[in-house]
């Protein structure tokens, strides 16, 4: 832990919320963690649970949160150096993912393919199931990288996740903000706001309440909210459902903030959009395609298509009479 | 043999949790048991049977729970000891908020869930406070947002512990609470042994059984709210 060797001004409002969240008896005349033990009785003192040490080291602490963490990594590329299947048989590829790469996963349900997205969230050094090993631009990562305080590279974004949380989704980005230590907010929460009111086919904002969102309009913002505020450089996507949410839009925006999308589909514009499709079969990577001409050719037509599904969508929500198939 | 204290509030995913985990465990060849503590009664030592996990069960019913966890938790250790464990788990539940079961010397875990929202760091004490390793359960089902923000409000008053997410119906997370179980010490002492953290002093005429209403009843340590007159 790196304390501060030169004291910062005692902050009395820093302390004060210290003292609310540790559930430890309000004081405001106390000048130093010191001096507030000074001032409790004794009765009080038996009751924290701690001794005047703990209790200065514990503010210390505290305080270091207040700092963006330094640690937030560049990642410049990711490799996933091969293992073995689930029968002990060598895997045959060695993948190597850089800033910007869509990445799609596709496989029958228990292939493999939540495996390996946990071998990339654990950086797994050849002491998993599969064997495989994690470099982080291209090194083996430390013990301390492994093992530190919330780790893992992965932001996860699937069809079951809801909000939980009862807020106007202005103030709901705010806490997101407050928990990365950002001293200016503002302009980002905006940000995700105007990113995931476009990806969404209907409009809201920063008064509606998260829990009153439309699947489409809650995955948008979840998508926006990875994009913007998450710190994490891989963002890891099960399915985007094509109701409500632009997903060629979504995929575009985690590309332009230079994210590592994995994204586990089988809808067939999203499973082809990707630079690179990984097949899973058995718990290995089986294959690795490669879009040729053929596959790009056919993107252009699925555009076309989800284009003129999305117009119909849109016709039907207005209410109006269908006549003929949208050209 | 290796002793890990688990506690979480009812229902956060303990017993599911510490299925997984052992499981884990038991692949790579360790002996694993568990000791449930509940207070009124608990269909959880089944679960353990049908994995076949070596379970005691201890139910405090009038006790206090937290005292007859402590009070226990010696012959407990013996008779996993007597069993030939590698590891020992002892599941409670932090009931009252105000007590932990963690020991000092021993892996501590306290489990969340992170679908209680993410105002529960704020309001679960030594528990969490006192925590080694805080396993979030349930992060499947919300955003990554309410995750990060879960996350950092359990750095916020345990910044020293790990934390993990671990899936209980998938076991996505419980290979990598394995590796940590297995590192715990395998040298801790019980006897002479300290809690992490007090458990609440309160040894009044309830404690004993009193019932009634009034003051006429209140006898030995009595503590009143402050109310402004």
């Amino acid at each position: 832990m790196t304390t501060a060797l030169s004291p910062a001004p005692f902050d009395a409002a820093r302390f004060a919320e210290f003292l609310r969240l540790h559930h430890l008896p309000a004081r405001a005349d106390a000048g130093s963690p010191e001096a507030y033990w000074a001032a409790l009785t004794w009765e009080q003192r038996e009751d924290t649970g701690l001794d005047p040490e703990t209790l200065a080291a514990r503010y210390a602490e505290f305080l270091t949160l207040d700092r963006p963490p330094g640690r937030e990594m560049a990642l410049h590329s990711l490799d996933v150096l091969r293992g073995r299947d689930k029968s002990g048989a060598p895997e045959r590829y060695d993948l190597r993912f850089a800033p910007g790469d869509v990445v799609c996963l596709v496989g029958p349900t228990g292939a493999g393919k939540s495996r390996l997205l946990a071998d990339i969230e654990c950086l797994a050094q050849r002491d998993t199931p599969t064997g495989r090993q994690v470099l982080i631009n291209g090194q083996p990562p430390g013990d301390a990288e492994r093992f530190s305080g919330e780790s893992g590279l992965v932001a996860q974004i699937s069809q079951n996740m809801n909000f939980v949380i009862d807020l106007p989704v202005g103030e709901f980005l705010h806490m997101h903000a407050e928990s990365r230590a950002l001293t200016d907010p503002a302009p980002i929460v905006d940000q995700v706001l105007r990113a995931a009111v476009a990806m969404a086919g209907e409009p809201f904002d920063a008064d509606t309440q998260v829990t009153q969102l439309s699947g489409g309009q809650s995955r948008a913002l979840m998508i926006a909210d990875a994009a913007f505020l998450s710190p994490k450089p891989v963002v890891l996507i099960d399915e985007i459902e094509n109701a409500g949410v632009d997903r060629r839009a979504a995929l575009d925006l985690f590309v332009r903030k230079g994210k590592i999308v994995l994204l586990s589909t089988h809808d067939p514009l999203l499973a082809l959009s990707g630079s690179r499709r990984l097949v899973i079969r058995h718990g290995a990577v089986q294959d690795v395609i490669t879009p040729g001409p053929e596959e790009q050719a056919m993107v252009t037509r699925l555009v076309e298509i989800d284009a003129r599904l999305a117009d119909l969508r849109s016709r039907l929500r207005n209410g109006e009479r269908i006549s003929a198939f949208p050209a | 043999m290796r002793l890990v204290t688990v506690a979480g509030p009812p229902s956060s995913g303990k017993t599911s949790l510490i299925v997984r985990t052992l499981l884990a465990l038991r692949d790579d060849g360790l002996r694993v048991g568990v000791v449930k503590f509940d207070c009124l009664s608990t269909q959880d030592a089944a679960v353990f049977e049908r994995h076949e996990i070596p379970a005691l069960v201890g139910i405090s019913s009038g006790f206090c729970p937290d005292h007859y966890f402590i009070s226990n938790i010696e012959d407990c250790a013996a008779w996993g000891e007597r069993l030939g464990l590698d590891l020992l788990v002892t599941e409670s539940a932090g009931l009252c908020n105000r007590c932990a079961p963690h020991i000092r010397g021993f892996l501590a875990v306290c489990v969340l869930d992170a679908l209680s929202g993410v105002n529960t760091p704020r309001k679960v004490g030594p528990m969490l406070k006192t925590a080694d390793l805080v396993v979030i359960t349930k992060g499947d089902i919300v955003s990554q947002a309410e995750r990060e923000v879960f996350a950092f409000r359990v750095r916020q008053v345990n910044p020293r512990a790990r934390i993990l997410f671990v899936n209980g119906i998938t076991g996505q997370g419980a290979w990598e609470a394995a590796r940590i179980w297995r590192s715990a010490s395998e040298n801790g002492v019980l006897e002479g042994g300290r809690l992490r953290f007090s458990v609440p002093t309160a040894v009044c005429s309830y404690c004993l059984g009193e019932t009634r209403i009034g003051s006429d009843h209140q006898h030995g340590t009595v503590r009143k709210i402050p109310i402004p007159s």
